[in-house]
């Protein structure tokens, strides 16, 4: 290791990813030049993944209080108040740069770290969904990160005995050297159970518990927050490994721990793993830590203090108990197979003092290390030029469909990857385990029943990145708004939401406008929709060769409903039910999936948002929902309203007739992706309920057609557009991913 | 105690005593892998899961646990053993059951409804069945192929020992409708005694129409209508 001096001397932290003015920033805070262990804490711990040090200072725009949240942001997970004395603890979380690497793993570890975001706070892990983006499937490599991410991630959940509810994948050339592995999970507590992340009381002891420590994952965080480039397809090492049986036995020994009363606080460590867990730790708390790292249970020999501090070796944990109470953390960690060590105690100089074979190894104050003494920068903002370009597409220029060509675009739209059926990927995942899943995956949110209460709730994780690329703040708005959508359709009201912002390097001007309009779009929908922000993640840099992905907020949501029986699904369910819009076509192509697949396009500001009206829309469903005055219920997304009735009709093994009337364009009535938009049906017997309903609350509705047996025909006025049987719509739609994928 | 569901690290023992406790009612209780004693249980059943995360092969560390010994003697005995996915792994690695247990032939893991032909109603496990049943049951599971070298197969066969087949809807068992590639498309079987089943289809997760089907429902009946005409005799 370097000495101090030579550290100084040869810029030592260029190469761990600090600016010289960071170095700076660190000297000033020891008062003397830090050793190679201290710098690589500050190193990791100063990275964007972890300090979120372009991004943070824009957080403070999110709504984030509600009567429901009991913890928002800045602990493991956020906590939502459901009622009953329970509460939902839920977050979103990248693994984007690892799984570009190693993907079976790298999405494996993803699903552990949200797996122990969750358990942490208390809260048994209840479902788990994911957020995937990849380049197009087609390509050989792309195959290969497809693979291996979905396999990584339904072992490891699989293992783990959670189910896997829901998620969602889309694919985009920009993707393809920056994928995207976002995991999302779900967990329930009592309220009194609720854990947070402080060392408190100077004397309570530190104790790492869990799985050993190894040379594994050394500099992860540093390494999520850097461009890639063609040369850093070599770095195996970096990635982690998981061991989802360890996590089993850490969730069920963690939450034993928990109910017994002991903990003062525990922190998963993640990222940094033991210098962010203690840092964050004392920080939290205005306390300080000592450690030895001589006595942290490893699994290499020789490591030295630099690499005990920064590995990311997976499963483990930093609890601090009460103190006296070491022994039985040691019994109950036992039971279950597990180390619980006593590393340190906590005291109350602020310092975060590491001793390792006698020797103080690092000492640097705690809160230098953590948010409140990391950089932070608000660099410049730049709209980019590309916008003007989008958006001064004239859609006049774009012929539209002739009478006879719809057929044909229906086909190819069904069959695109976008669009075809994502079977081959969820049933990877176990959905049903622990018996909660009364909706799994393959209708527009999960939703799960919570015994003990006859409340249910509804989870869904939501973007169009196309849309956000088009126009970032709008773009991220229609994210929060297509997840409510998804709630409302499943017979949920939104009550709050977890982020995940994928974007590119925001050092860039232009990268740092997006991000900046983002995060306004986040909370400008969450404002007006009523959906606090609970907690979230950053992901930047997500480039290679200079090439930013599409500005990616993925948007994870929870809804609540009072009676978990009163859910709907997107499948028709009786022939001869009425087909209803709910909601209106405004005209528009922009951002649709139609305009990409037909005419290789990606042009104008996206299509247009009304919060108010999304809202409106919205709840008028969900209340059709609770009435009980509908059989189904689809949001219209991706592919307009030929598609979405396409899946009404599939998902229900069930044919429709449908007659519209086309004022203006045949292509962007039936394709076109136009905002706050649903597709219902009911019996004919509710249909004045359900227009009083409408008239009341101001809803456009208007009637389509009607649920029929195997016929599925769309009809342009007198002419028949659209002419097929379901069954060969499943043919084409239902393994359309294998096919796409060359998994046959 | 009438059924006991043993624990073994990684197992999802609460779906089970969830099931027998609050939808049917029943007497149940979990019993640690560590266990020397099945206490007076009239039915044992290992769960599924991923006992000690499937490592080295599904259900082989499992099988080696003290409480093993006892579910032999117990099954040697003429007693209720039911296992289910993983718990019909442990099965077969115990020896309890005929066969091994391969690696889906999608190499995939496979989560979905799946259709099953009840083949023997005549079993403790399968008295509320018609014989020839289609039912539905959940399948999840990365290691369901079943395998059995073909002269033990026609043994299997002859004793009328396959008790459910991966069929369609219509009741055949064509490749298409076998979800792993296990031989003779088998979803369980049963011992020459009659007392021990394993199957891969998870029944308790198909007892209550809310999370889909209800197929697995008449496996556990039939169970308990078994032990009470025991109880009876």
């Amino acid at each position: 290791m370097l000495t101090p001096q030579e550290i100084k001397e040869k810029q030592a932290w260029r190469s761990m990813g600090l600016k010289d003015q960071e170095y700076e920033r660190i000297c000033e805070f020891l008062g003397r030049l830090p050793n190679y262990t201290e710098l690589g804490m500050y190193s990791v711990l100063w990275s964007e993944h972890c300090s979120y040090k372009h991004s943070r200072h824009l957080f403070k725009l999110f709504p984030t209080k509600g009567e429901r949240v009991l913890i928002g942001p800045g602990e493991n997970a956020g906590a939502i108040d459901i009622g009953d004395g329970l509460a939902i603890v839920m977050k979103v979380e990248s693994h984007n740069h690892p799984s570009a690497i190693e993907p079976y793993q790298g999405a494996a570890t993803g699903v552990g770290g949200i797996l122990r975001d969750i358990f942490t706070m208390g809260a048994r892990p209840i479902a788990s969904l994911n957020s995937l983006r990849f380049g197009d499937p087609r390509d050989e490599n792309v195959r290969r990160l497809v693979r291996g991410a979905v396999a990584g991630i339904g072992d490891y959940g699989n293992a783990t005995g959670v189910p896997t509810v829901g998620g969602e994948i889309s694919f985009a050339d920009c993707y393809r050297g920056n994928c995207l592995v976002n995991a999302m999970s779900v967990g329930l507590v009592r309220h009194e159970l609720l854990t947070r992340a402080t060392a408190s009381g100077v004397g309570n002891p530190v104790m790492v518990v869990g799985s050993t420590t190894g040379r594994d994952g050394i500099h992860g965080a540093t390494f999520a927050s850097a461009e890639f480039s063609e040369e850093d397809e070599g770095e195996l090492p970096i990635v982690q490994a998981g061991d989802p049986f360890t996590e089993t036995l850490l969730i069920e020994a963690c939450l034993e721990l928990i109910e017994s009363g002991v903990v003062v606080g525990i922190q998963d460590m993640g990222a940094a793993g033991l210098t962010s867990s203690s840092a964050e730790m004392a920080s939290k708390a205005g306390s300080g830590i000592e450690m030895d790292l001589t006595v942290v249970p490893q699994r290499d020999e020789g490591m030295s203090s630099y690499e005990i501090m920064l590995s990311e070796s997976q499963e483990r944990m930093l609890v601090v108990p009460k103190a006296g109470a070491e022994d039985q953390v040691k019994a109950i960690f036992e039971k279950w197979g597990l180390h619980a060590v006593v590393v340190g105690r906590v005291t109350d100089d602020g310092m975060l003092r590491v001793f390792h074979h006698g020797e103080v190894a690092a000492e640097v104050p705690a809160k230098s290390l953590s948010t409140d003494g990391a950089p932070s920068y608000v660099p410049e903002a730049k709209r980019p030029e590309y916008l003007d370009e989008l958006w001064s597409f004239d859609f006049n220029q774009l012929e539209d469909l002739k009478q006879e060509e719809i057929q044909d675009a229906f086909w190819k739209l069904l069959a695109s990857p976008n669009i075809v059926s994502r079977r081959w990927i969820w049933e990877q995942f176990d959905q049903h385990a622990q018996l909660r899943t009364l909706v799994g995956p393959g209708s527009d949110a999960a939703v799960l029943r919570l015994p003990g209460t006859k409340r249910g709730i509804a989870i869904t994780v939501d973007c169009n990145g196309r849309y956000c690329y088009q126009n970032p703040r709008v773009g991220a708005a229609q994210a929060v708004a297509e997840a409510a959508r998804n709630i409302y359709a499943s017979g949920g009201k939104p009550i709050a939401i977890t982020d995940g912002l994928n974007l590119g390097n925001p050092e860039k001007p232009e990268i740092y406008w997006q991000l900046k309009e983002t995060v306004q779009g986040i909370a400008e929908a969450c404002e007006a929709l009523g959906t606090p922000v609970t907690g979230g993640n950053v992901s930047l840099y997500n480039e290679t060769d200079g090439e930013a992905i599409y500005p990616t907020p993925i948007i994870g949501m929870l809804g609540l409903l009072e009676d978990a029986e009163k859910h709907a699904t997107i499948g028709f369910k009786n022939k001869g039910d009425l087909i209803l819009l709910v909601g209106e076509n405004k005209d528009e192509l922009s951002g649709s999936e139609f305009l990409t697949v037909q005419h290789g396009l990606v042009a104008g500001p996206g299509p247009e948002l009304d919060l108010e009206l999304e809202k409106r829309n919205g709840e008028f469903c969900r209340s059709l929902i609770e009435k009980g005055l509908v059989s189904s219920c689809h949001d219209i997304s991706d592919g307009g309203l030929a598609i979405a009735l396409a899946e009404c009709a599939m998902a229900g093994k069930l044919g429709a007739r449908v007659k519209l009337y086309c004022p203006e364009r045949r292509d962007s009535l039936l394709f076109g992706e136009s905002q706050a938009r649903y597709v219902v049906s009911l019996p004919e017997e509710n249909y004045d309920a359900l227009r009083g309903l409408a008239e009341k609350q101001g809803v456009s509705i208007s009637l389509l057609g009607r649920v029929e047996g195997e016929e599925f025909t769309v009809e342009l006025g007198e002419e028949k557009v659209i002419s097929t049987r379901v069954s060969e719509m499943l043919d084409l739609w239902s393994s359309g991913l294998e096919r796409l994928l060359g998994e046959e | 105690m009438k059924f006991a569901v043993v624990a073994f690290p990684g197992s999802s023992c609460d779906d089970y005593l969830y099931v027998l406790k609050e939808v049917l009612k029943q007497e149940a209780a979990s019993i640690s892998h560590r266990d020397t004693s099945l206490q007076d249980a009239q039915c044992v059943i290992l769960p599924g899961g991923s006992s000690y995360g499937d490592y080295l092969r599904p259900g082989a560390l499992a099988s080696l646990s003290p409480i093993m010994d006892k579910v032999r003697e117990f099954a040697k005995e003429g007693g209720l053993v039911l296992g289910i996915g993983n718990g019909f792994q442990i099965l077969l690695e115990t020896g309890l059951l005929p066969g091994a247990m391969l690696p889906n032939s999608s190499l995939r893991f496979v989560c979905r409804q799946q259709t099953l032909k009840v083949e023997n109603a005549n079993t403790p496990f399968t008295g509320c069945y018609a014989q020839g049943q289609i039912i539905q049951m959940p399948i999840a599971h990365g290691q369901g192929n079943y395998y059995l070298d073909p002269a033990s197969l026609k043994k299997l066969q002859e004793n009328n020992q396959i008790v459910f087949r991966y069929t369609d809807e219509a009741g055949n068992a064509t490749e298409e409708a076998n979800p792993n590639g296990s031989v003779d498309n088998i979803a369980g079987i049963i011992n020459q005694g009659g007392n021990v089943l394993g199957m891969m289809p998870h029944p308790e997760r198909s007892c209550e129409a809310a999370l889909g089907s209800t197929g697995g429902l008449g496996l556990f009946q039939s169970a308990i209508e078994f032990l009470a005409e025991r109880v009876k005799a």
